[in-house]
């Protein structure tokens, strides 16, 4: 699939962090100071070690914790295009509700904002049927895979049409197939729902295939140490087999390793 | 082992779980009739098994009575238990301050014997009143710990998920920490019910008092002073019967209730 040029200019910041920190309340300095610009529409990897806080990052942008110092700012989305909540979290666990069923899990962003049933029940059926999970809708939790909890969480994130979209490691857990497919997938998502999309993860092949941006983290507590944009247009298993993309693999690589440095076992 | 073979294996696994408490039982009470008899132990020393049907039997329009009664106490106390025990831990999970000023109390009442308050009870109340008290007394702690326990044990992203989507304090408890707490709240209610029984048990005691409305421990009692043993196995037996009827019932109900979802309630297989 074919993906647009990355639009960052200064009119079209969807989110953006200035100076911010972390520091927990242990006194351990979780994150930063960091900078970063995301632009509208942009879909851009936020790569690191683990505990690096990249997580903790994508936290702060959710509103689920506050920064130590810096700002944090969501731009204001257009509501016609955007019209519900304006983000959507998917988590590295599927973190479903396990005594109800993916209709009503997925419904949930949309209860919880006083949607009434009738109204509620075609826009959780579209957002099911994004995801390919149509004919799950009445099946627990329990009873799906790994790969279909994971559609059932996105689908959950996609309900209210969000147009922001914050992923914290959501596909680690899954084989490689189905994380493949996955990925594609949101690519398509993301280009159809033209959604700002922040995806964090600590697979260097996973950013280069998934963004158009990758974000390179330090070590704890983490900084950007590089910023690589992946100029491919198309994103299939001929990029993923591209010279290219062993190159762009190649020179993430080299930018994440410095973070490693000092880590035992490795 | 083919999956045939398998199951079969499983099904008389399962057999052999009912069947060797069943043999294990008949052996008891054999050998216990045997030694009553070959001994020539008197009734009012020790009555053997059949004896004890028997009283069962002939007695049973006085004891279905105290049965009632007894079992009606119990039910009062089990309800006034799982209401009180669940509204203080959502008292407690809403407010840390209530939670500090009141717990502690909550444990006082759970540490010191039953049998020791029911004397007082009794002064203060009328006795069907303090029975009632007692019973709940004993049952309703097991109650507000686990379901204390049960809505602090919120998964901690679900909790940011509310909190994304802005969810009220209400939203968040009938969305999310009843249903979390549930198992929990249902493994209390689980203990709660053979507690309560107990605790109606002790409270009959204490009171002593005779009369229509007197329950099965007051039988126990009073056979005991009229040296009618039989009487006193047979309103036992009813009293264990009563407590496994309870325990199982509360059992099936977590069993229905968590059975599409939780771990508890799913086959191995599953």
């Amino acid at each position: 699939m074919s993906l647009p040029p990355s639009p960052v200019r200064a009119a079209d910041i969807a989110v953006r962090l200035r100076a911010v920190t972390k520091v927990y309340e242990s006194g351990v300095a979780a994150l930063g100071p960091i900078d970063v610009a995301i632009g509208r529409g942009e879909f851009v990897s936020l790569l690191g070690p683990s505990g690096c806080g990249k997580s903790t990052a994508l936290r702060l942008i959710a509103g689920l914790a506050g920064p130590s110092a810096g700002t944090v700012e969501i731009a204001a989305a257009s509501s016609e295009t955007h019209p519900g909540h304006r983000i959507g979290f998917v988590f590295q666990e599927p973190t479903l509700m396990p005594w109800t069923s993916v209709r009503d899990n997925v419904g949930l962003p949309l209860k919880l904002a006083h949607v009434t049933a009738a109204e509620a029940r075609p826009r959780v059926d579209a957002a099911l049927a994004q995801v390919g999970l149509a004919d799950f809708a009445d099946a627990f939790p329990r009873e799906l895979s790994g790969g279909m909890k994971m559609r059932a969480s996105l689908a959950r994130a996609l309900v209210t049409q969000p147009d922001i979209l914050l992923m914290d490691e959501p596909f680690a857990a899954l084989d490689e197939i189905t994380r493949f497919r996955l990925n594609d997938d949101l690519l398509d998502l993301w280009r159809r729902l033209s959604m700002t999309v922040l995806f964090v993860t600590h697979s260097v092949f996973e950013s280069v295939y998934l963004s158009q941006r990758v974000l390179v983290m330090t070590a704890r507590p983490g900084r950007l140490s590089a910023e690589i944009a992946i100029e491919a247009d198309v994103r299939d298993d001929a990029f993923r087999a591209s010279p290219d993309y062993a190159a762009y693999c190649r020179r993430v690589s080299d930018a994440l390793a410095p973070a490693y440095t000092g880590v035992l076992a490795l | 082992m083919s999956v045939q073979d398998r199951a079969s294996a499983v099904s008389g696994a399962r057999l052999a779980s009912l069947a060797v408490p069943a043999i294990v039982f008949v052996a008891a009470m054999t050998a216990w009739e045997f030694a009553v008899r070959i001994n020539g132990i008197p009734p009012y020393v020790l009555p053997g098994p059949l004896l004890v049907l028997k009283t069962l039997v002939a007695d049973w329009e006085i004891l279905a009575q105290s049965l009632l009664t007894t079992l009606i106490t119990t039910l009062e106390g089990f309800i006034a238990a799982a209401l009180g025990g669940i509204a203080l831990a959502l008292v407690f999970n809403q407010s840390r301050w209530l939670q500090w000023a009141l717990f502690p109390y909550a444990v006082v009442l759970q540490v010191t014997p039953v049998i020791a308050i029911a004397p007082l009870l009794l002064i203060y109340l009328p006795q069907q009143t303090a029975v009632v008290v007692c019973a709940w007394i004993v049952g309703f702690f097991p109650v507000l710990s686990n379901t204390a326990l049960g809505l602090n044990s919120v998964d901690r992203n679900l909790a940011g998920l509310f909190q994304l989507y802005g969810a009220s304090r209400w939203q968040t408890l009938r969305y999310l920490k009843l249903p979390a707490a549930l198992p929990y709240i249902l493994g209390g209610l689980r203990i709660a019910g053979g507690l309560s029984l107990i605790g109606a048990v002790v409270a009959e005691i204490a009171a002593g008092s005779a009369g229509a409305g007197s329950g099965l421990a007051y039988r126990i009692a009073e056979s005991g002073y009229r040296l009618n043993i039989p009487r006193m196995f047979a309103a036992l037996v009813l009293l264990s019967v009563a407590g496994i009827v309870i325990y199982g019932l509360l059992a099936l109900v977590s069993h229905l209730v968590l059975r599409r979802w939780h771990e508890s309630a799913l086959g191995k297989d599953n």
